[in-house]
């Protein structure tokens, strides 16, 4: 493996994704992320100089809505999907800023 | 001797857009409604929705583009900028940042120190996020996904202003190009309006920056000319502590007058964007952009110098009307109705503006009508009431709307032009007032105002002020 993911790296990749990771799954992570960016060093391989960047597979542009309402109040069903209710609002952990 | 400081400033201009609905599906972006009646599984990020962009959204983004000298992608895409927070359901908020729809344009801004180019670095779209409300009983945190979704535009400076009072010209330039266009209110209170400053000082004569900081939570002209102040006096402190300017988002509590770190080292400002796979590209054709062009409204600075050119009212009338799309728009539509250009200049200029300064509102939250003024107007060159009980009239049209005539009628407000009435009560004026009628006529002119009071006032205001002045004047 060329790519060596330092525990500093799995880390901070772990606090981004907000995931609480075991010493084992540390490990197991870091030799997963090491193998893609392996295979993406291999990718880089390639030459692709004059090769605009994709972004989309389809070549499809402009696809737009008219600026007309569509949507009535659908509290009821969408709070459904919500770990909590209260007052009519999704109820979370406290969140201070 | 002490060193002298640069203040460098750009700033992070948020406008919530005029649209009906929000920017990714057709759910309403009415303020105010109950919490969570403006939603659907696209606003509050539920698996396997996708999001269609609103069209009017592109048009907006370009008319503001154009009136503030941008360059136009003609090819744009949107990008997921990733973080973690329940304001945000998706976990990324859709936003541009390879390619956004404007760029590198600026706007002239003019300061007692002359007039100035503030560079505008590009102009992007993106979705506001939900609002979260702390609830005190039970500890825990409410979301309302109501505005999640609302289309904002994003208005990035350069780094080229050097004051508060430079900030405060970009910040109402920027906002009167955005409400003649219609594109938004530009509310600051109500935070359709939002400004980040990011501030950072240096010696004068430095050609590097200083570490800057940005700061939120600005909701008015004057808290931000406070905060850059504040911040100022903070970042010059800590240097000539020989302390280090940390580079962070802090948030500006406007009566302590001193900013606070906003975000812990957890929330790194990491947000790994990427294009986002569920938005197909917006490519603009030439047509599209000229039929924007063609379709620009007048702005500002023409708006001045027609209303010089065309009305009859002073210079200095022109350019606070013109100061406010709102006020702009009532006096125009009330000079159609009335024909009377100067009378409803003065209206507005004089009786509107005393109202609002003293209820501490804002132009744009007039919410009389032309008809009503005008009728106003109107009903005083008539004769039908005196300059004193329009005056009492006009306060009622700004305060409930009500209709002039209607009002009079049932308050029974007309002007009394009863000769014989009028003859009567100065009789028993003069009668009752021996001294003033003694004062007046041993060459006490002031006496005869004291008079025409106490008639106004047996009159219940209602009288015609000449004509009580000619009767009184005949009678003595």
């Amino acid at each position: 493996m060329a790519n060596i993911i330092s525990d500093e790296t799995i880390e901070y990749v772990g606090i981004l994704a907000k995931l609480e990771l075991s010493a084992e799954e540390k490990e197991q992570a870091k030799k997963d992320i090491g193998r893609m960016l392996d295979y993406v060093d291999k990718l880089n391989e390639l030459d692709t100089t004059g090769v605009e960047p994709m972004s989309h597979v389809f070549p499809v542009h402009n696809v737009f809505r008219e600026d007309v309402v569509t949507n009535g109040d659908d509290r009821e069903n969408m709070l459904k999907n919500a770990p909590a209710v209260k007052d009519g609002s999704w109820k979370v952990p406290k969140t201070v800023e | 001797m002490s060193r002298q400081y640069e203040t460098v400033i750009g700033l992070e201009v948020h406008v919530e857009l005029a649209t009906k609905t929000k920017i990714f599906c057709g759910c309403s972006t009415a303020f105010g409604g109950a919490p969570n009646t403006h939603t659907c599984p696209v606003c509050t990020g539920m698996p396997g929705s996708l999001p269609v962009l609103n069209k009017q959204v592109v048009e907006y983004a370009m008319a503001v583009g154009l009136a503030t000298n941008c360059q136009i992608h003609q090819y744009c895409k949107f990008d997921r900028k990733n973080y973690f927070y329940p304001d945000n359901p998706q976990n990324y908020q859709i936003s541009q940042l390879y390619l956004p729809i404007c760029h590198d344009g600026g706007i002239e801004i003019e300061t007692a120190a002359g007039k100035k180019v503030i560079g505008i670095h590009e102009i992007h779209m993106e979705e506001d996020a939900g609002k979260l409300i702390h609830d005190e009983w039970e500890d825990c945190t409410l979301v309302d996904y109501n505005r999640s979704g609302v289309p904002l535009i994003e208005i990035v400076s350069e780094p080229d202003m050097r004051s508060a009072e430079e900030v405060i010209a970009y910040l109402d330039k920027l906002r009167l190009i955005v409400q003649y266009l219609g594109a938004s209110d530009c509310k600051l209170q109500e935070g359709s309006m939002r400004a980040d400053v990011n501030l950072s000082v240096r010696e004068v004569g430095a050609e590097q920056f200083g570490t800057r900081t940005e700061m939120k939570n600005l909701n008015s002209f004057k808290a931000i000319a406070r905060a850059i102040e504040g911040e100022r006096a903070r970042q010059i402190e800590l240097i000539e502590e020989g302390k280090q300017v940390i580079q962070e988002t802090r948030r500006w509590d406007d009566n302590k007058e001193y900013s606070y770190p906003m975000r812990s080292k957890e929330d790194a400002h990491d947000y790994r964007y990427f294009p986002d796979p569920d938005l197909v590209p917006v490519i603009i054709s030439d047509e599209w952009l000229q039929a924007v062009k063609d379709r620009q409204p007048e702005l500002r600075t023409e708006k001045l110098a027609r209303y010089k050119k065309e009305f009859d009212i002073p210079d200095y009338d022109a350019e606070i009307l013109t100061g406010s799309k709102h006020l702009a728009d009532l006096f125009e539509e009330t000079t159609e109705l009335c024909g009377k250009p100067k009378k409803v200049s003065n209206w507005l200029m004089g009786e509107t503006l005393r109202l609002l300064k003293e209820a501490g509102q804002e132009p744009e939250e007039i919410t009389f009508s032309a008809a009503h003024l005008a009728k106003l107007i109107e009903l005083l060159d008539a004769g039908t009431i005196n300059q004193t009980v329009a005056k009492e009239v006009f306060e009622q049209i700004f305060r409930d709307d009500i209709d002039p005539e209607q009002y009079v009628e049932e308050h029974g407000l007309k002007m009394v032009n009863d000769d014989n009435l009028l003859r009567t009560v100065v009789e028993q004026v003069i009668a009752a007032n021996p001294q003033s009628v003694a004062d007046y006529k041993g060459g006490k002119e002031k006496a005869l105002g004291f008079l025409v009071g106490q008639t106004m006032k047996q009159m219940k205001g209602k009288a015609n002020p000449g004509a009580v002045n000619k009767m009184l004047k005949e009678l003595l």
